[in-house]
């Protein structure tokens, strides 16, 4: 698996038009003969299979290149930009996991209430704002309007303490929960909707156990074992959201630097980036699967 | 004696009287239905109407807020361009990508499901394998890349949404047609004679068409995002062509002076989009009732 999605890789950015040696054809001041020597120095000249086995050694190896910008490592670039990503999109989770599991168990109980049916209506509209434009709005209000929470950054610079990332924290999460929050609420939802018709609901109801706990020990608990294949399934959607979240906020994160080399053609930390993040993908299922396995003992590993 | 019938099923579900009934008792996909036929009359027709074009630049009424003057009704932006022009303009461009991106993607999303799923073996599983590992890319991550290194034109981007879109069609597609290919009438084709092209196209297609159908206005909403994405993040449609997506492109910059900028178009994609994920539900829905729960 991995290695067709390295081919995958490899293939779109070497087969693209311009591909890796754009950046020099477009600087007017140099020969053909010059560029011939770059791109011998940069291995660019030998055939593709060549070029792809040579690459996929480096990588696992663990060189994944060196930047044609700033010359230093790819994999250090990388590193030095995940933090503020991962951060990023485990509050994000958070947000969503609390919400949507809340407003999704509340739509399974009273179903078809006024509650559900407008949950579900907003879940939709959620769905389709663009992560972007709900970012403007939520700086808009809260930034220029109110003045509740900043526009952008990490941090204040010079004030790197734990409150005031926190507080530069809010804005985007929320901005990239949205979307996750509306999926965690309709899967939760239907979920629960199995759940709650099962006979050990009713037997639990026949005890007298209090309504309060059969929902939250006896339903919830089965309910949620499935939402761990969910959140596997959000992490490439999750990212697509960081990419355009740190944008709008200026986080440097990982989808902020995919962006600016991109426009740099910094091809090594294009490449770089896009394939960590099919990585990240691919463990983040099946990781997804194993936790499932293991915490619900009826599905066996085997199948 | 069992009696098998060996007729292709005529009775295809789609135009039956009672899926009508559910659909239009689907208050909020029949809203979808008639927000996006009047988007589209809008767009189509509106910017004749209007007394200026989108490109028409009134230097005397810049920066102007909309609902403050009659014949610039949105407001204008910066350079004094009309508001409301332009989001027809744009409309027009981004809702014909995204039916044009979601016809492509159907094209190869069913191609690919119906001959992974008819044929099977490694041919299947490879093809499987291929949309799996495409899965594994963030869209948007994709796109971009691609786009960045190629800076292409209104086909090319319908090209590039529709390639990195058809994955889940093709997942639909496959599971279907392994289902149906060894349905009755699929076996009685196949034994009277008929052709496998002929069996998938005539047999297997026709019976697989509802979950088509929903993908299809799925990936409509999914494509008009995608484009206002990287419009947006200025690696789309390009300036002086006004697309949803690129008119937020520096409407960030504008966001305290000129908010209605940024509100305005970001309306249009999310009522647009919302539309199409009001109507593909309520297809789902009234398509397949055992899926509601």
């Amino acid at each position: 698996m991995l290695i067709i999605v390295s081919m995958i890789g490899f293939a779109i950015l070497h087969l693209a038009p311009g591909g890796p040696m754009s950046q020099y054809a477009s600087d007017g001041s140099m020969t053909q003969a010059d560029l011939d020597r770059v791109a011998e120095s940069l291995g660019l000249n030998r055939p593709l299979p060549v070029q792809y086995g040579e690459w996929l050694w480096r990588m696992v190896q663990g060189d994944w290149g060196i930047s044609y910008r700033d010359r230093q490592p790819v994999l250090h670039i990388i590193a030095s930009h995940l933090g503020a990503t991962l951060e990023l999109m485990l509050s994000a989770t958070l947000i969503a996991v609390f919400l949507g599991v809340a407003i999704g168990t509340l739509g399974a109980i009273r179903r078809y209430s006024l509650f559900d049916s407008l949950a579900t209506v907003g879940a939709m509209i959620a769905l389709s704002i663009p992560t972007f434009w709900f970012g403007l709005v939520i700086i808009y209000v809260f930034s220029v309007g109110l003045g509740w929470l900043p526009s952008g950054n990490r941090y204040t610079i010079g004030d790197g303490s734990f409150w005031n990332r926190i507080h530069h924290l809010i804005g985007p999460s929320l901005v990239l929960g949205l979307v996750s929050t509306a999926i965690w609420s309709r899967y939760m939802r239907s979920s629960m909707l199995d759940v709650i018709n099962q006979d050990y609901i009713r037997t639990a109801r026949a005890k007298g156990v209090s309504e309060f706990r059969i929902i939250t020990r006896h339903a919830m608990r089965n309910a949620l074992l499935p939402m761990i294949t969910i959140a596997g399934i959000q992490i490439p959607s999750l990212l697509s959201g960081a990419l355009v979240t740190e944008t709008v906020f200026t986080w440097p994160g990982m989808g902020r630097l995919f962006l600016d080399s991109i426009s740099y053609r910094d091809y090594p930390v294009v490449m770089g980036v896009l394939m960590f993040s099919a990585v990240l993908v691919l463990l983040a299922s099946l990781l997804a699967d194993i936790l499932y396995s293991v915490a619900d003992p009826r599905i066996s590993r085997n199948s | 004696m069992t009696v098998v019938s060996l007729d292709t099923p005529r009775n295809r579900g789609f135009w039956k009287r009672q899926t009508v009934r559910r659909f239009m008792s689907n208050r909020l996909a029949v809203f979808g239905v008639v927000m996006i036929l009047l988007l589209t009359l809008a767009c189509i027709v509106l910017p004749w109407l209007l007394p200026f074009s989108e490109t028409y630049i009134n230097m005397a009424a810049r920066h102007l807020p909309p609902f403050q003057q009659v014949d610039h009704l949105f407001g204008t932006d910066p350079i004094g361009r009309d508001t409301l022009a332009r989001l027809l303009v744009a409309g027009r461009i981004s809702l014909s990508i995204g039916f044009s991106a979601m016809v492509v993607s159907m094209v190869i999303g069913v191609c690919v499901g119906l001959v992974a799923g008819f044929y099977g073996g490694v041919v299947g599983a490879s093809l499987m394998r291929f949309v799996d590992a495409m899965l594994c890319f963030p869209s948007i991550f994709l796109i971009l890349a691609i786009s960045a290194l190629t800076s292409p034109t209104i086909p090319g981007i319908v090209l590039l949404i529709a390639a990195t879109s058809w994955m889940e069609v093709a997942r639909v597609v496959e599971a279907q047609t392994r289902s149906l290919k060894s349905r009755d009438y699929a076996i009685a084709a196949l034994a009277y004679g008929a052709g496998k092209s002929r069996i998938m196209t005539r047999e297997i297609l026709p019976n697989a068409i509802a979950p088509i159908i929903v993908a299809a206005t799925l990936n409509v909403a999914n494509a008009i995002l995608a484009e206002s994405y990287i419009s947006f993040l200025g690696f789309g449609i390009q300036p002086p062509t006004p697309s949803w997506g690129n008119m937020l492109n520096n409407a960030q910059t504008y966001l305290t002076s000129a908010p209605w900028l940024a509100i305005i178009p970001g309306i249009a994609i999310t009522l647009a989009v919302t539309s199409f994920n009001f109507l593909g539900d309520g297809l789902r829905d009234a398509l397949d009732p055992r899926a509601d729960q």
